[in-house]
């Protein structure tokens, strides 16, 4: 389960496959997920970041998906997605078209003496301490994938506890719709 | 009555029976209580019809729904009920066949927690339906019912599944239920079919202008369109030869001298050797199954494609088209014949006439009776003419090549889902849709004994379907593969302990005629056609060991077709089953 929901590593599926960023507006109803991710799941893509949350009108949803895939087959999968009555519209984005972001929660275990260091590395990245404790501390650090893919990579030093990503959500750049 | 109180069940039916819905086949049980209590309490048109397994309801309506190009409602109980759907649903699904099934489910608030005869059909059947909706309130029934008509009967049409709680259906509907509740679809867009980019229609058209050998390839989305008379019309215009899927059989008569018949695994050999050397193929609503292209890359490798697909999602699926107009066939068809000009192919089509010479479909009637015979038999004496339902196997591949169909929405055989057990009951379903035509189900032994319990449904409505029952005793088309492909193992396929069909028949009331040798076919044939007062059942001793060719081994291109049988050992085949 925690792998669909997100994971921290690609997933290596063989050649021809990468990650792609789809946005989805769908209608706020039950079992509306299930649908969707019938079609990649049977189209062999793998779900590497989901994000669901209501949209501003209520009466829609918008999902955020990262996959990874054949990059031949997705122009199709789009379409069997476009299809499904519940869906609205779904479109792929990738950092030129839209903003790219993603929110980490990391806790590690840190004594006083290397307290400092911790925190400046959750500085240079525009972080924050969230809790403090005498040998462990958690930090929330925001930026696209592969920011917090590196912040990670420098936390690596002290001792992780255990890192929460919430997935990837984009935006469109300038006045388009995402 | 209208000033009486409504329960949901009683505005569900009132809904259905105001949309024009004809008839329902089902099954009843603890959950759907309410619903079958509401087809007496409610004054309607709508006529119900007692199946003898859910399944058979699914088909029925299936088979109604192919005959008319509308939807028959089914309706079932919860759990098994709706469980004993899910293949009828599948096969309704692959072939685009409008369908709503209504299905009883236990009280909302037992939901989840394994209640008698619970089953979460809703999930269930996700893959398998156009669309499914589980009620969550009594009042939004007629809204919901309205919706799956809409969404069963637009655009690629396909099956919708209603799950009713028990609760709310005996639950009191509040609503006024002439007021007409807008429907709640912002995500689907059928009327978009009819908004055709017409300048991929010009440069559709500037292909065919300079073609020396197009070949028009007719799918079940130019039957669904009602497109039959406009697809002749432009095959005539650009003198254009014309094949069909196995689905679409009939969308021109199949005896037209532009008529090529059905191609792919199975196929004519005319057809097959048309699609290799056409220089455009245009392709009016087929999907480009895996039975029709064989080995893809090599499928029309020289030629121009012209795809025409309601659905945008078939484009490229398959086969990567030089144009694409996503659009209804009717409509792009009348665009199509608005634009473009007479044309004559006289060599190609001389060709393609040498071909049907030398290649001809036959069959032997010496040395025991063969299926294709009493297929011919009753293509001649029906002179097309009839609603000729099929199962799956050799049998419907050899119904296929030999029953060439008169007219369309007259060919009800399941080709994607290749379900066994289709074929009966789909005939019973399109003998209550058009009592004034010729209804001949065409089963092998295996696939027949699927749904045979069906008997008691087609005795008891006095339904006058041919039913053939075409025996050789085995599982024919797999043991073809088997003897072809693994040596002559023959595993699984061997059906010892078929019953006296005749005497199964008689049981049921049901007349019976048996055929033995080939010299018996013309006069049984006649005296099936002759009987009128009820189903009769003509089972038909066939040989055991007989295959079917054409045949293109799966996977393999179109230009290794077998066009008899092979002399050496074959591989085992490389493309799907």
């Amino acid at each position: 389960m925690s792998k669909i929901i997100t994971t921290d590593t690609p997933v290596d599926t063989g050649i021809d496959t990468a990650h792609h960023t789809l946005s989805v507006y769908v209608n706020n109803k039950a079992g509306v997920l299930m649908r969707i991710t019938q079609v990649f799941a049977r189209r062999g893509f793998n779900i590497d970041s989901l994000v669901v949350s209501q949209s501003r009108d209520t009466r829609y949803s918008r999902m955020t998906i990262g996959i990874t895939g054949s990059s031949n087959g997705l122009e199709q999968i789009i379409k069997q997605v476009t299809k499904l009555v519940d869906v609205i519209h779904c479109q792929e984005h990738n950092t030129k078209d839209a903003i790219v972001k993603e929110m980490l929660l990391v806790k590690f275990l840190v004594d006083t003496k290397k307290r400092t260091e911790a925190l400046q590395v959750i500085e240079h990245f525009g972080g924050k301490t969230l809790d403090l404790a005498p040998k462990a501390m958690t930090a929330i650090i925001t930026g696209d994938p592969g920011k917090i893919d590196a912040a990670i990579n420098m936390l690596s030093v002290f001792e992780i506890i255990e890192t929460v990503r919430t997935g990837k959500v984009v935006i469109a750049r300038g006045e388009s719709a995402t | 009555m209208t000033t009486e109180p409504l329960d949901g069940a009683q505005a569900l039916i009132k809904t259905l029976d105001e949309l024009g819905i004809e008839i329902i086949f089902g099954y009843s049980g603890g959950a759907a209580l309410p619903i079958f209590d509401a087809l007496e309490t409610v004054e309607s048109n709508i006529k119900f019809v007692l199946s003898r397994h859910e399944q058979g309801a699914c088909h029925m309506a299936d088979g109604y729904g192919r005959a008319t190009g509308k939807p028959a409602v089914v309706l079932v109980t919860s759990g098994p009920g709706a469980g004993n759907t899910v293949t009828g649903l599948m096969t309704a699904q692959m072939d685009s066949v409008p369908m709503i099934l209504i299905s009883g489910q236990q009280v909302t608030w037992m939901l989840g927690k394994d209640a008698f005869q619970e089953a979460d059909i809703f999930g269930i059947t996700l893959p398998c339906v156009k669309h499914n909706y589980l009620v969550r309130e009594t009042n939004s029934i007629p809204r919901i019912t309205r919706e799956a008509y809409h969404i069963a009967t637009t655009g690629r049409p396909g099956p919708v599944l209603i799950d009713i709680p028990k609760d709310l259906s005996q639950g009191p509907f509040t609503g006024d239920i002439d007021l007409k509740e807008e429907f709640d679809l912002p995500g689907y867009q059928p009327e978009l079919a009819f908004d055709i980019d017409e300048s991929k229609v010009d440069e559709a058209v500037a292909l065919m202008a300079n073609a020396k050998r197009p070949l028009i390839l007719g799918g079940q989305g130019a039957m669904i369109a009602g497109a039959h008379k406009e697809i002749l019309d432009f095959a005539t215009t650009l003198d254009c030869p014309l094949t069909s899927t196995l689905l679409a059989k009939g969308i021109i008569p199949e005896t037209h001298d532009l008529a090529l018949g059905m191609l792919g695994m199975h196929g004519t050999a005319y057809a097959n050797k048309a699609i290799c050397e056409c220089d455009l193929l245009i392709n009016i609503g087929s999907r480009f199954d895996d039975r029709i292209i064989g080995q893809a890359d090599k499928f029309c490798a020289d030629a121009k494609i012209i795809h025409v697909d309601i659905d945008a999602s078939e484009m490229n699926k398959m086969i990567s088209p030089d144009v694409e107009i996503v659009g209804d066939a009717k409509a792009v068809l009348n665009l199509f014949n608005k634009k473009i000009s007479a044309k004559k192919h006289t060599d190609w089509n001389k060709t393609l006439d040498g071909y049907k010479k030398k290649f001809p479909l036959n069959y032997k009637k010496q040395g025991g009776l063969r299926m294709q015979q009493v297929i011919d038999e009753f293509f001649i004496q029906t002179k097309g003419e009839a609603i000729v339902s099929t199962d799956v196997g050799q049998h419907q591949m050899w119904a296929a090549q030999f029953y060439k169909n008169a007219y369309t929405h007259s060919w009800l055989s399941s080709g994607g889902a290749g379900t066994m057990g289709f074929g009966f009951p789909a005939a019973i379903g399109a003998a209550f849709a058009k009592p004034d035509r010729t209804v001949i189900s065409i089963s092998g032994d295996g696939g027949f004994q699927m749904t045979l319990c069906e008997l008691a449904t087609a005795a008891i409505h006095k339904l006058p379907i041919k039913i053939l029952v075409l025996n050789n005793h085995y599982l024919g088309m797999v043991r073809q593969w088997q003897e072809l492909f693994f040596d002559d193992r023959k595993s699984g396929v061997d059906l010892e302990g078929n019953p006296d069909f005749i005497k199964l028949a008689a049981s049921y009331g049901i007349k019976g005629i048996n055929i033995k040798r080939p010299a018996d076919v013309s006069r049984m044939v006649q005296q099936a056609l002759d009987y009128n007062d009820g189903p009769v059942l003509i089972h038909a001793e066939c040989i055991k060991m007989d295959n079917v060719f054409p045949m293109i081994p799966a996977g393999a291109a179109l230009e290794d077709m077998l066009i008899e049988p092979p002399k050496h050992k074959m591989a085992k085949p490389t493309g799907s089953t």
